[in-house]
């Protein structure tokens, strides 16, 4: 009981950071893997539909360690949300509440605003941009960049590689750029 | 456009580490494990959250920035200590470990990446955790994913690299 109450409550980041970071030992350890998450996508693409693009020729079943391991984090989500889930509402900054407010955002009782995120979302302009546009780029660019924040911000970064530094950089550019001047535009568009 | 580095164009999957033999079944089952582990870390961390990366990208708390600092250097000490003490994996084979090559990509990519970022809340990890804490619209944010990276694999040949 006091186990589960203690889980129960939101992890601090010096809890989560270090048993984030030792994915990467535990990956590489059970079998020689490299931790990245956005390859998954492309192994979808390369088992389901291929279309004879050279990108996607290649032997995905070899990867599909990596299939496996985005399989659990679904199945961890539905863990922790099921049996661990914090009964609070989540404890954000004043500041970024009244930043969103002034955007339109004005419901916090969950990990994602319902405001956005919703079912009936799906099929208005809302669903469009942050949905699909917003997946698009996702799935788009962490490809093109070779990689995402597991891929290039913690696997790379671990072994000291630069163009993942410099890809890392830009993921932050990015953000702060979508963050800032995108989202504003938007909402008001929506 | 020439072709340049072999390990950023077309057939190599970039995600490196060559399996010497395809896993078995069971042996999958080691890694959906590790999966489910950090799924529940990525909840409870809140690192799924749109509001937490909103805050991140508003400079309004320590919170991701804590998150990802300490993951990348406990990932790096370990990296360190494999390669130091030239621990083995567990089936006695050498941890190898590709180097990545630069190209332009990291930029463009990077960016677009990070615009989706602010918008979904969600890098590719998060994606799975939300679908599997119950937020069923990502469903759709996680297709179109899938769509945008066999975009580029359509496209790559025309993409600056």
């Amino acid at each position: 009981m006091s186990i589960i109450h203690y889980l129960s409550q939101p992890w601090p980041w010096y809890v989560a950071g270090p048993l984030i970071g030792l994915t990467v030992p535990a990956l590489l350890l059970i079998g020689n893997k490299a931790f990245g998450i956005s390859s998954s996508l492309r192994h979808i693409c390369a088992a389901c539909v291929p279309a004879n693009i050279p990108f996607f020729r290649y032997d995905w079943k070899k990867e599909g360690w990596n299939l496996a391991f985005v399989l659990g984090i679904l199945i961890g989500g539905f863990i922790a949300t099921q049996f661990l889930a914090d009964p609070n509402e989540i404890v954000i900054a004043a500041s970024t509440q009244s930043d969103l407010a002034a955007l339109g955002i004005t419901d916090f009782s969950g990990l994602m605003p319902a405001q956005l995120f919703s079912i009936e979302n799906i099929f208005t302009l809302k669903g469009f941009i942050f949905l699909v546009l917003g997946g698009f780029l996702v799935g788009f660019g962490t490809r093109y960049a070779g990689g995402c924040t597991s891929g290039h911000a913690i696997m790379g970064l671990s072994n000291l590689q630069w163009p993942s530094l410099v890809a890392t950089i830009c993921f932050m550019i990015g953000g702060f750029v979508g963050t800032l001047v995108l989202l504003p535009w938007l909402m008001q568009l929506v | 456009m020439p072709r340049k580095s072999s390990s950023v164009l077309d057939s190599e999957p970039d995600n490196q580490n060559e399996q010497r033999n395809p896993e078995s079944i069971p042996a999958l089952g080691r890694y959906l494990l590790v999966g489910i582990l950090f799924g529940i870390v990525f909840v409870k961390a809140e690192i799924i959250s749109w509001f937490r990366i909103q805050e991140m990208f508003r400079l309004d708390s320590f919170h991701m920035y804590g998150v990802i600092g300490s993951a990348v250097v406990v990932g790096m000490l370990s990296v360190f200590l494999i390669k130091k003490l030239n621990i083995k994996t567990s089936a006695g084979e050498q941890v190898v470990i590709e180097p990545k090559s630069f190209h332009q990509g990291q930029i463009y990519g990077g960016l677009l990446f990070g615009l989706g970022w602010a918008l979904t809340g969600a890098c590719p990890g998060p994606l799975y955790a939300q679908i599997g804490s119950g937020f069923l619209a990502v469903i759709v944010t996680l297709l179109s994913a899938i769509l945008g990276t066999w975009t580029y694999g359509i496209i790559q040949r025309k993409l600056p690299h």
